[in-house]
């Protein structure tokens, strides 16, 4: 029952990934994305990982997907980016792409064949997440730390120049 | 003995002083310094050489160590024995008169304080090449001399002929001091010094005569005798040399500068014996150059060039003479010839300055009656020159000639070509004096020489007529051959020699007796003239064999065939750059399939080698 | 609390198919905004990999590099989000072939 319940969300996840990534629409991609990410959050709580999957859906499905909803609707792009990306979608564009991702997915196959084998079936608890975390890796987390804070500073300033050109008082 | 040190130091001060004016010191204080300084120098050379007559002891001065690393301590010292003292006489005695004539020659000349800055800096030069105590010094007065040289032919040198006969004079005198200063670099490794004295003993105490070693020494130092001495094949520099002055030519391309070659040899004569091919080919270049050199004058138009040649060929019968070892005969004939050549250029020099700068001995003629005491001088020079007998030439190439005579072996020979030279001696300088001073005139004088001319060309005539009553004190200082056993035959073939070449000269130049035009318009007497009139074809061939080539070398050069290959790198990248470009096309989605193709490659290639 | 008892490798094989997925996403898509959604597919891709191995292992581990990965994305789609931003304003498009000046 538990094992048939993976196998659908793996599908789920699956399917709305390749629908979030040939969407010519913009916004029906993001929810076809927001799916897969939950789908995913839910292979992590199946594989014993609740904290992760509590992550997934707060930060990866909640605050990111809403960065990328945020953007879209500034950009307003509309009927005619519809139609432009279907242009884009034509068939003759898949072959290079399609080949190659096919031949990756071959590779990792093949490098994947060996060891046959199952997960613990035990959950690791937040509390042993967090143990480790603060304890041998407390310098990645000061890493990550630095690197949200570039980006944080890097974030605000090509949105301040963006905003501060659209009201014309530069340059 | 402490005068010692102001025999070089007053030129060399007057020097200076001439040169800190900048051109702007008057005439008179100029003409002053210039002569005068030469003067107090022959006065101190007077009182030195009257020591050393009155005791015959070597003088030895050491002013300061020049230089000191490690072993190396070349001093600035002097040393003065009978050789010097010639040598030093010559060079101030004659220099002194030259000055002093000089003062009337280019008095009207912009540049008369650098034309005196440069005479005394030579005269200093020349001095110190002389008087050193050891070889390195004197290769600074060597170097020095040289210098002066190309300063004083290239004196006029808004005129680029000029510039280039003093490029050539000091270019291919370089090729001889090179030859030198290796040969003291030899000397200095092999025999660990390069004090003269103490290195004659050295050389006499480790080699052996015939040995391989002292040959090389001295063929190097004969390599730079040659250069500076204008001697085959080295000497294509010296009648262009002709462009400077007169008095230039008289003092150091005749009387002084041109002879130090025959000084380095006389005075390292100790270990020109430990070689004795070297001193044959001394002897053997002495002759050829004094032939080819006679054949050369015969067919000249330049009063200068041919008094040029003239000089090569005496310089000739010197190193003849050092050559069969009568190194004392070498050096009298040296004197005489300063003298002789001297009064000769002089009297050149008077007629060309009376002339307005007419150089073509064509278009002079009947000079006798109207330039009396340039022509007496001439004549007497002349007289020299060609060795009749009583004149100062006759004792010093008598010598010469008897000595070739007594040398065992190839003697006769060399005697023989000395002798056919003597003769060409003759035709050519009394050829000169009836060409110039007699027949038909073909210019006027505008003026006649002034006292200053006058008097230096009288005190030469008397020293050239009286030079060679002179005893050298060479005895014990050079070696000799003894040549009073000669037959009477040889004597007699010796003092006729000159007269005979005197009668061809004037059979041939103002007889008329023989048609001279006649032989000259022959298609042979045509080719030959022109034949000697080019020097033997010696320059041409120097630009074919040496210069052509350089020339294609350089030109070759010129287009970096080494940059060719660093050329054909850049060319390679530019090209590799320009195909590389293609790749970067600005587009994202090119990027990422290309990183992922790499990738795919990439774990392809892991993969076959995992399994 | 339990988990389940997977076959790793069908977990691994998902992550996979995924990331190819999302690569072939970038490959393809000449929208700017498409291309950070794969991007943020192949991250997501890699994370699942690595839980899976912390549940293969029942390590902590596996979560923690799942969090590093969470914070690089985040940080990605903010700085790229805003390059989107100012690419629209400046080239008045968001096609990717179009924004090219970097060519050679």
């Amino acid at each position: 029952m538990m094992e048939s319940l993976f196998y659908i969300a793996a599908l789920v996840a699956l399917v709305a990934t390749v629908a979030a990534l040939t969407r010519s629409n913009a916004a029906h991609a993001l929810i076809y994305l927001i799916v897969s990410l939950l789908a995913v959050a839910v292979l992590f709580f199946l594989m014993g990982a609740p904290f992760a999957a509590a992550l997934e859906i707060l930060i990866y499905a909640g605050a990111i997907m809403v960065l990328f909803v945020f953007v879209i609707m500034m950009l307003n792009l509309g009927e005619t980016g519809d139609i432009r990306e279907r242009q884009w979608l034509r068939p003759r564009n898949w072959i290079v792409p399609g080949v190659m991702a096919a031949l990756l997915l071959l590779e990792l196959l093949l490098a994947l064949r060996h060891a046959p084998t199952l997960t613990s079936g035990v959950a690791v608890a937040p509390k042993d997440v967090g143990l480790a975390l603060f304890g041998p890796y407390v310098l990645a987390v000061e890493i990550a730390s630095m690197l949200l804070l570039a980006g944080l500073v890097g974030a605000y300033h090509l949105g301040r120049r963006f905003i501060v050109r659209r009201e014309g008082r530069s340059n | 003995m402490t005068t010692l040190w102001l025999i070089p130091l007053f030129p060399l001060l007057s020097a200076t002083l001439l040169v800190l004016s900048a051109g702007r010191m008057p005439r008179q204080l100029a003409a002053l310094l210039g002569a005068g300084s030469v003067g107090l120098s022959a006065i101190c050379v007077a009182l030195v050489a009257r020591t050393y007559l009155a005791d015959g002891q070597v003088q030895e001065l050491t002013l300061w160590t020049w230089m000191a690393v490690d072993n190396f301590t070349p001093r600035i010292a002097f040393y003065i024995d009978g050789l010097t003292v010639v040598m030093m006489s010559v060079i101030t005695g004659v220099g002194f008169l030259i000055h002093l004539y000089s003062i009337e020659f280019l008095w009207d000349d912009e540049s008369f304080c650098r034309y005196f800055a440069y005479m005394n800096l030579f005269v200093a030069a020349m001095l110190l090449l002389v008087m050193a105590d050891n070889l390195l010094l004197l290769y600074l007065g060597w170097e020095g001399v040289g210098a002066c040289s190309y300063l004083l032919v290239g004196f006029w040198y808004r005129d680029p002929d000029n510039g280039a006969a003093a490029r050539k004079a000091f270019v291919v005198t370089r090729v001889g001091d090179t030859a030198m200063f290796l040969g003291l670099l030899l000397l200095y490794t092999e025999l660990g010094t390069l004090d003269i004295q103490p290195l004659m003993a050295a050389a006499n105490s480790q080699w052996q005569v015939g040995d391989t070693l002292p040959i090389l020494a001295t063929a190097l130092l004969l390599g730079g005798a040659v250069g500076k001495s204008a001697q085959l094949p080295l000497h294509t520099w010296l009648p262009d040399a002709m462009a400077g002055p007169t008095p230039v030519s008289a003092l150091i391309h005749a009387a002084t500068m041109v002879t130090a070659g025959v000084y380095l040899i006389a005075r390292n004569y100790e270990l020109f014996l430990l070689a004795p091919p070297t001193l044959a080919a001394v002897a053997w270049i002495g002759l050829a150059t004094l032939l080819l050199a006679g054949f050369t004058a015969l067919a000249q138009h330049d009063i200068k060039r041919i008094l040029a040649y003239s000089t090569i060929s005496q310089i000739g019968y010197m190193f003849l003479a050092l050559g069969v070892g009568a190194f004392a005969s070498g050096i009298f004939h040296l004197m005489t010839h300063a003298f002789f050549k001297a009064l000769l250029f002089l009297a050149a020099g008077a007629v060309i300055h009376c002339l307005h700068h007419e150089h073509n001995i064509f278009r002079m003629g009947g000079l006798r009656r109207r330039l009396p005491v340039v022509f007496w001088s001439f004549l007497i020079g002349s007289a020299a020159l060609a060795a009749l007998p009583f004149t100062s030439g006759f004792y010093s190439k008598d010598a010469i000639l008897l000595s070739a005579w007594t040398l065992p072996g190839i003697g006769p020979w060399l005697w023989a070509g000395g002798l056919l030279g003597a003769l060409l001696t003759g035709i050519y300088s009394f050829r000169l004096v009836f060409i110039v001073f007699f027949g038909e005139a073909h210019t006027e004088p505008d003026q006649q020489p002034g006292w200053r001319m006058s008097g230096a060309l009288i005190v030469l005539c008397v020293l050239s007529l009286v030079g060679g009553w002179f005893a050298l004190p060479l005895a014990g200082v050079l070696p000799d051959k003894d040549h009073a056993h000669v037959s009477h035959a040889v004597e007699f073939i010796s003092i006729g020699t000159p007269l005979l070449g005197l009668l061809i000269a004037y059979l041939l130049f103002l007889g008329r007796q023989v048609s001279i035009a006649s032989l000259a318009e022959s298609p042979w007497g045509k080719a030959l003239q022109d034949f000697w009139y080019s020097g033997w074809r010696i320059d041409k061939l120097y630009d074919a064999l040496l210069v052509q080539p350089f020339k294609c070398l350089a030109h070759w050069w010129r287009n970096e065939p080494v940059d060719l290959f660093y050329n054909a790198l850049v060319a390679l990248s530019r090209w590799a750059h320009g195909r590389l470009i293609t790749l970067q096309t600005g587009e994202l989605r090119w990027y990422a399939t290309s990183l992922v193709f790499g990738l795919v490659l990439l774990l392809a290639i892991m993969l076959r080698n995992a399994s | 609390m339990g988990g389940l008892q997977i076959p790793l490798e069908h977990v691994l094989l998902l992550a996979a198919t995924l990331f190819s997925c999302g690569l072939m996403g970038l490959m393809l898509r000449r929208n700017i905004i498409f291309m950070l959604m794969s991007l943020e597919v192949m991250l997501n891709a890699a994370a699942l990999a690595f839980v899976a191995a912390g549940a293969r292992w029942q390590q902590a581990d596996g979560q923690i590099i799942f969090l590093l990965i969470l914070s690089v994305a985040a940080a990605e789609v903010a700085v790229g989000l805003g390059l989107v931003l100012q690419i629209q304003r400046r080239f008045k498009t968001l096609d990717m072939d179009q924004v090219n000046r970097l060519r050679g």
